[in-house]
């Protein structure tokens, strides 16, 4: 099942909501439904297509040319580890060799068991903290090889589920449109788009 | 290691340390709970929107950050007043989009001030609603960043809540919505056209230019303002405080405090908030209070002034104070506020390298020298580093830079629509200029010279021939 469940379908309609155009809430619900299934399924995409008055095709155009959206299973756990300039002059090439040996695969790649995805990536924003790493975009910083195993391990244990949600949900507190929402801006470009 | 909450052992700045000035936009960074509403209210949050709604009009807010001279604090430096003013008149709907999309190498203070102060950000967001006149903005936040979409999204939820946004803004005749949109992992997008692109669902690529300003043609065509994080986070300062209090700080080329992130070779590596144009890149280095000095008492060969695009500086330049039209005219940039320190056993190839790596990875695609030329220095480069560089590769890189960049000047020229291009040439004239002698040692004996550590590169040294 990758169309979006009914309560994740309420949620759509409720971004849609809060953008003058419709196309506007492509991106953030390709989030949504990668949310839901871990990754960007094709029924997924026609579903999107869907509720936005898109073709598949326009949406898979857009959804390809970001690279958090994934387009087959990965890992419940993305750990991405930054090997840009700030990482790379203290040690996060090592780094990333440990990882690769302690989790058995090379970067790009999934753990047989599915568990862990390993990835090399660009600037995370952290670099007065290099090493610095990203489990399911969440920060783990000035990493030593001894605290990425013990990483690995409290992960494989359980024991960080409360604060590294699985891979595909980011946000786990979402904007609500409440009773005072304006809209005063969707009136103005409806006015527009209809010249 | 990180806490898991963000309130991570990142070093600031001790208040009271050279050069005067306290921290404004970072002064509660270190507070529990800063990023909660509850918090902020108590610290006088929401007194600069207060004020503006009752005493001031739209143009006397938009008058105060013309008066403070505020430079854009995302990479380009434009007068944020200025800017504001480019709006043509009684064009209605007008949008403001805040670009959240920290991503240039070395750059880290957007997430910090998203993740620590949210209410702050989003106080100079509705301010400047007011003062040009708009009824709805976009906080454009970084995909990979989670815990600033989570403190973001609370922040906003709590803010409808108190009827600080939305319909009839603290009772006045003033309305205006925030929605808070997330990118999904692409550089370019830190590119305002781009951004503007990925606003509207589309894929993330600059625009043809003209038309040159947003402001005139934006978000679905209409006027549009895109300002950095960090320059809305000081409105409700200069707003509260008056735009000249503002300019009193810092050097009259580049008002105000600025955050910088020093990271690399340092032995307290940080992010600090500094009275700008004043403040000189050595004392960010050396003084206890921010760097403390280069890590194992060794010497700098080099460092990048203003993240990853920007041509490195080195030694004569420690001297030269963090001002604007300084740095331009001596050959770089102060960009993101991002400066990565390359101590003398740096392997200048290798960063090189990886800096153009990072460029030819994120390049878009839409324009042709870019596309190919920054992927060809990449692999040329890559070839270098595996001992098996050619004799005539220096002059092949210096080629295509020039196809991307022709003349390899500073400021740059450019054969392509946005800068991203050229800014893949920027280490690679450093590089080459200063440093040759490291790249002919790896061109000519397949290893780089004494002295260098050659980081563990994911690919191996050739057996030299």
């Amino acid at each position: 099942m990758s169309r979006l469940s009914v309560p994740n379908e309420a949620i759509a309609k409720e971004i849609i909501g809060r953008y003058p155009r419709k196309k506007s809430a492509l991106i953030p619900l390709l989030h949504l439904s990668q949310e839901q299934n871990g990754y960007i399924t094709t029924e997924a995409m026609s579903h999107l297509a869907e509720l936005l008055d898109l073709t598949p095709a326009e949406v898979y155009g857009t959804a390809t040319f970001y690279e958090m959206f994934k387009f087959h299973p990965i890992g419940e756990y993305c750990v991405s580890v930054c090997t840009n300039i700030s990482c790379q002059l203290v040690g996060a090439w090592e780094l990333l060799e440990h990882a690769e040996a302690r989790l058995g695969v090379k970067a790009g790649s999934t753990t047989e068991d599915g568990r862990f995805t390993l990835e090399d990536v660009e600037c995370i924003a952290a670099c007065t903290e290099a090493p610095a790493i990203q489990v399911n975009y969440r920060y783990r910083y000035k990493v030593t090889n001894d605290q990425f195993d013990r990483l690995v391990d409290d992960l494989s244990a359980g024991e960080l589920d409360e604060e590294i949600p699985k891979h595909g949900t980011l946000a786990r507190v979402r904007q609500r449109t409440g009773q005072n929402w304006s809209g005063k801006a969707a009136v103005e470009q409806a006015k527009v788009d209809a010249l | 290691m990180s806490d898991g909450n963000g309130m991570a052992p990142t070093n600031y700045r001790v208040p009271g340390s050279v050069p005067t000035g306290d921290p404004i936009i970072t002064a509660r960074f270190a507070t529990n709970g800063s990023h909660t509403y509850d918090e902020y209210v108590r610290a006088g949050g929401y007194t600069a929107l207060r004020k503006a709604l009752t005493d001031m009009s739209p143009a006397e807010v938009h008058n105060e950050i013309k008066v403070s001279e505020i430079q854009g604090r995302g990479g380009a430096g434009f007068p944020a007043g200025i800017k504001w003013g480019f709006l043509p008149e009684g064009v209605y709907p007008r949008y403001v989009v805040i670009n959240g999309d920290e991503s240039e190498p070395g750059t880290y203070k957007d997430r910090l001030l998203m993740e620590r102060d949210p209410h702050q950000l989003i106080e100079g967001i509705v301010l400047t609603c007011y003062a040009v006149d708009a009824a709805q903005a976009f906080l454009y936040v970084r995909g990979e960043m989670a815990l600033a979409q989570e403190h973001l999204a609370q922040a906003l939820n709590d803010a409808y809540a108190n009827n600080l946004l939305g319909a009839s803004v603290l009772g006045s005749d003033f309305s205006v919505d925030i929605t808070l949109t997330w990118g999904a992992g692409a550089y370019i997008v830190g590119e305002e056209t781009a951004l503007i692109e990925s606003l509207e669902g589309e894929r993330g690529m600059p625009r043809l230019k003209p038309p040159y300003f947003p402001a005139a043609k934006g978000l679905y065509m209409q006027p549009t303002i895109v300002n950095n994080v960090e320059t809305l986070a000081n409105v409700p300062h200069i707003v509260n405080d008056g735009g000249q209090k503002f300019h009193d700080i810092g050097a009259p080329t580049s008002t105000g405090m600025r955050m910088f992130s020093v990271s690399g070779h340092v032995n307290r590596p940080g992010v600090f908030e500094v009275p700008n144009g004043v403040t000189t890149f050595r004392m960010l280095f050396e003084a206890p209070e921010y760097c403390n000095g280069v890590r194992d008492g060794k010497r700098i060969k080099g460092f990048i002034p203003g993240g990853a695009s920007a041509p490195w500086f080195f030694e004569e330049h420690l001297d030269l104070p963090l001002d604007k039209p300084t740095v331009d005219k001596s050959g770089s940039m102060l960009g993101s506020g991002a400066i990565v320190v390359m101590d003398e056993h740096t392997d200048m190839v290798a960063a090189c390298w990886r800096i153009v790596r990072f460029f030819a990875r994120e390049s878009c695609g839409k324009c042709t020298p870019c596309r190919e030329g920054t992927t060809w220095l990449e692999r040329i480069l890559a070839r270098i580093l595996s001992g098996e560089g050619r004799a005539d590769d220096l002059e092949t890189l210096l080629s295509v830079s020039e196809n991307i960049s022709p003349g390899i000047a500073w400021p740059p020229k450019q054969t392509t629509i946005c800068p991203l291009g050229p800014s893949a040439v920027s280490p690679i004239a450093s590089a080459i200029e200063r440093c040759r002698d490291e790249f002919e040692h790896y061109i000519e004996h397949g290893a780089p010279m004494p002295g260098i550590e050659r980081p563990a590169l994911p690919f191996q040294l050739a057996a030299h021939v």
